[in-house]
């Protein structure tokens, strides 16, 4: 069993649908992150739910759903510094590889531009 | 496995078990305390369901990929279930069944969205209804 439960938290939403407490997540936080199903946090929770699975930010508390079978979605808030630390690190390491694939097809996309480009230069002065 | 509180649950899972371990598969049942209480009561032989785990348990080990399976029948009747059952799909490349039963069980089968072969029937206490959609399944 994960130790959520005898964490110091504070209990937002309970008994709900998993998207509803999606929904409370990105209305009520200053910053939202989207992990899959399965993300750690708190050392042994592994989180549950229907992606995307939002986790939010406010201040030095971190928004999270917490699902238990018998009795539908809860809304917890953890104070955890370390954990909002972990969620921007993971966020800035997604975005430097989005970068890195998008220069990746855009300098290939501009080789294939220019080869065109001296295709129908080639062309022109054949003319 | 989830909550128990709709009687076929049991039930539907040691049939399937069953079937599945005479097609010849290996056969882990995964539920959360009371479903595995309930299991190990109505099979205390282990004649039908030979291995059953802890639901938490089995997620972590998936997740840290120590553990996966080549097909995964996710039992639910609520939202909840749902959740555990997008959830297995996200973490394991198993081949993915949602085992959807209780009163509402068709607005919760359409409202599942992640990939997975839905078998759905409206069934509280007759199993019958989920047993002849599963042989359907399971060859």
């Amino acid at each position: 069993m994960s130790c959520i439960e005898q964490l110091k938290y504070r209990l937002y939403l309970e008994r709900t649908s998993f998207k509803e407490a999606r929904d409370f997540i990105e209305k009520n936080s200053e910053e939202v992150y989207y992990v899959d199903p399965g993300y750690r946090i708190f050392k042994d929770y592994y989180i549950i739910g229907v992606p995307p699975v939002a986790l939010g930010v406010r201040g030095e508390e971190v928004l999270f759903t917490y699902v238990k079978p018998c009795h539908g979605t809860f809304v917890m808030g953890i104070d955890s510094p370390e954990e909002i630390a972990r969620l921007r690190e993971s966020e800035a390491r997604k975005i430097k590889e989005t970068l890195k694939e998008g220069q990746k097809k855009g300098s290939a996309g501009e080789r294939a531009e220019t080869k065109r480009a001296i295709i129908s230069f080639g062309d022109l002065y054949k003319k | 496995m989830g909550c128990p509180e709709v009687p076929v649950q049991i039930s539907i899972v040691i049939y399937l078990a069953h079937r599945l371990e005479r097609a010849g598969w290996d056969v882990t049942v995964a539920g959360t305390n009371a479903p595995i209480r309930l299991l190990r009561a109505a099979d205390p032989e282990k004649y039908y369901v030979k291995k059953s785990v802890d639901l938490d348990w089995i997620i972590q080990e998936i997740v840290e990929k120590r553990m996966d399976f080549d097909a995964c029948f996710a039992f639910m009747h609520s939202d909840a279930g749902m959740a555990y059952g997008a959830t297995f799909s996200a973490i394991s490349r198993a081949k993915h069944y949602a085992v959807v039963f209780g009163r509402n069980a068709e607005a919760l089968g359409e409202s599942i969205e992640y990939p997975a072969e839905k078998i759905v029937a409206v069934a509280t206490h007759n199993p019958g209804p989920l047993m002849r959609k599963i042989d359907k399944v399971v060859i």
